[in-house]
């Protein structure tokens, strides 16, 4: 190789220069304004730990706000994945029109987040929505889905869960990875299915499963367009989610600093959560020719 | 004892003939089960959009009425008028912004980011390790905590109100999921070809252009496709940026006819969110094996 060492960073230019500009000038600002009050109209004011002691001690909006996001997050993701990884479980078998079934699954994740398809979702879980109509219909009660605090949250939820075709995908790509033999084994050792599911193929396909664990938090703490075309954060702020927070701090109120404060409590959340499933894989991520399995 | 032993052996010939049979029954019941709770999933997932696309032509008075998809007296008004929209502009106009801002940005992502992989799949350089585990952070980093002090940035350089801050950061590679899915891609293509062009003098922006491109095309395809749905799709980003109505894209103009449109002019509504995920569908459905390769290559959010 008589090519130049730094060739390389030659390509790597316009991404080096995007990192700087775009992700870690405003990184380092977005703390430095955390710390500060600014209004967009004076330069910002420094007033130290002010934003974070109000947010923590007098601020009840933002208490709503954090355990709405804390509920909404600790409830979808879990079931997102274990619907998705219980759907390519059943697809991951000798089936005719496999693929019509991947591809029909795959749609809602290509629109979901679609402000059309928040649209549909205040159509159908109207008081005289489809939902309630199809109920009705099957002799139950009809559900208020958006006057009622802890239904209004399933809605935004449930919007998310629609989704799940991508994990879907992915744990399904993963299973068919799977070695075959294995199974066999186990049945001539007498193990049920559920017995080899459990103890074969969950550990065999940790790896996905983390990986879709921290996509999926990582997004589902960011969720804005639910939450703010379909139920405005209502009713009682039981779906005022910490990302429209600080989109009502930061532009319309223009509270930049107080809202950068809040964004920098959201990702501090996210970064613990993300270092701990990191730190706690060595534990139950399963790389194959790992020594230590 | 030998008629015992023949008895016995029969015995156990049917003993297992049984169990195969019951066998092959189980099997047979669970495929069975198997395709109910696919289809029942399938219709449950996909009804609310096949009802959508019924919905857009009934009468207002039939969309809160019926859970049906035929509409009783089908009518196209929900998309005459709904096209025309309460503003000076139709929803063409809308469409064109949406299209003025994806095609520009599409474009800026595949280039840069296969200048990127490339750099990073086939070069050795100084801070080459710190460089790809800066591209996994800003794949795990919420752009939340971003977003103020680009947001200023962009108001200091005077572009907001335009398609550049929409555009400019794509351009940069900003977009570290592709780079990551065209990196796996290109590792996993071996270099031979390429050596090959460097023995023949080509040098090495013409290999790339020339050798690696071509074989990358696939995952660039699904690059495209991504970032063509992913901004279609885009709200937040006009929303914070875009302020005059003429420059606003489809998703922000169906946000403006939901707050403007009368009360019970339901259709208009739907009928334009039919229209807002048409291009989407569309496309997915033409070229699906890109996206779930895609998918299944890099593992994707969604």
């Amino acid at each position: 190789m008589t090519r130049s060492r730094f060739l390389g960073l030659g390509y790597l230019a316009p991404y080096i220069v995007g990192l700087v500009i775009f992700t870690m000038i405003p990184f380092v600002g977005s703390f430095y304004l955390s710390f500060t009050d600014y209004n967009l109209m004076d330069a910002p004011r420094w007033t130290g730990l002010k934003n974070y002691i109000e947010l923590f001690t007098s601020d009840r909006t933002f208490r709503k706000s954090l355990s709405v996001t804390l509920i909404y997050v600790f409830t979808t993701v879990p079931l997102k994945l274990a619907f998705a990884l219980f759907i390519a479980y059943i697809l991951n078998y000798k089936l005719r029109f496999i693929n019509v079934f991947r591809t029909a699954f795959y749609v809602p994740s290509i629109l979901g987040g679609s402000i059309a398809i928040a649209v549909l979702w205040r159509y159908i879980f109207a008081s005289e929505g489809l939902v309630n109509m199809v109920l009705v219909s099957l002799g139950i009660e009809p559900v208020n889905w958006f006057g009622d605090p802890t239904n209004a949250l399933l809605t935004i939820s449930l919007l998310r869960c629609w989704q799940f075709g991508s994990a879907m995908v992915i744990f399904l790509a993963a299973l068919q990875s799977v070695d075959k033999s294995l199974y066999e084994a186990a049945e001539i050792d007498g193990a049920s299915k559920f017995t080899s599911f459990v103890f074969i193929t969950i550990p065999l396909i940790t790896p996905v499963i983390f990986f879709n664990l921290i996509m999926q938090m990582v997004q589902a703490f960011q969720e804005f367009n639910g939450p703010y075309i379909i139920t405005q954060g209502g009713p009682l702020k039981s779906t005022y989610l910490l990302p429209l927070y600080i989109y009502d701090e930061a532009f319309r109120r223009f509270d930049m600093g107080y809202a950068s404060a809040i964004a920098w409590v959201l990702f501090i959340i996210i970064m613990a959560l993300t270092l701990v499933a990191f730190w706690s894989s060595k534990k139950w991520v399963y790389y194959a020719g790992d020594k230590r399995s | 004892m030998t008629d015992i032993s023949h008895v016995t052996g029969l015995d156990a010939l049917s003993q297992s003939q049984a169990a195969n049979a019951r066998q092959i029954r189980n099997a047979r019941l669970s495929m069975a089960l198997r395709y109910i709770v696919l289809v029942v999933v399938g219709i449950v997932m996909l009804y609310p959009l096949i009802w959508l696309i019924g919905a857009s032509f009934k009468t207002n008075a039939e969309i809160f009425g019926n859970p049906g998809f035929v509409p009783a007296n089908p009518t196209t008004e929900g998309y005459a008028k709904g096209w025309e929209t309460s503003t000076p502009y139709t929803f063409g106009r809308f469409f064109l912004n949406s299209f003025l801002i994806i095609v520009p940005k599409v474009i800026g992502t595949a280039i840069s980011c296969t200048m990127v992989a490339y750099g990073f799949a086939r070069f050795d350089f100084p801070f080459k390790k710190l460089l790809f585990g800066s591209v996994i952070a800003i794949l795990l980093l919420p752009n939340v905590v971003t977003r103020i002090p680009q947001y200023l940035l962009f108001r200091d350089l005077g572009w907001l109100d335009s398609f550049l801050p929409l555009w400019v950061p794509s351009a940069f590679a900003g977009d570290a999921f592709f780079v990551f899915m065209l990196v796996q891609f290109l590792r996993a293509i071996p270099g031979d070809m390429e050596e090959a062009a460097r023995v023949d003098g080509a040098n090495s922006w013409q290999t790339l252009v020339f050798i690696v491109v071509p074989m990358l095309a696939p995952a660039l395809i699904s690059v495209c496709l991504f970032q063509f749905m992913w901004t279609m799709n885009d709200f937040l980003g006009p929303l914070i940026y875009i302020s005059s109505v003429d420059k606003y894209p489809v998703s922000l103009a169906l946000k403006l006819s939901i707050d403007t449109t009368e009360a019970f002019e339901w259709n208009r509504i739907l009928a334009m969110s039919v229209l807002t995920i048409t291009p989407a569908l569309i496309v997915f459905f033409m070229a699906q094996k890109y996206f779930i390769e895609g998918i299944s290559a890099g593992g994707v959010k969604g």
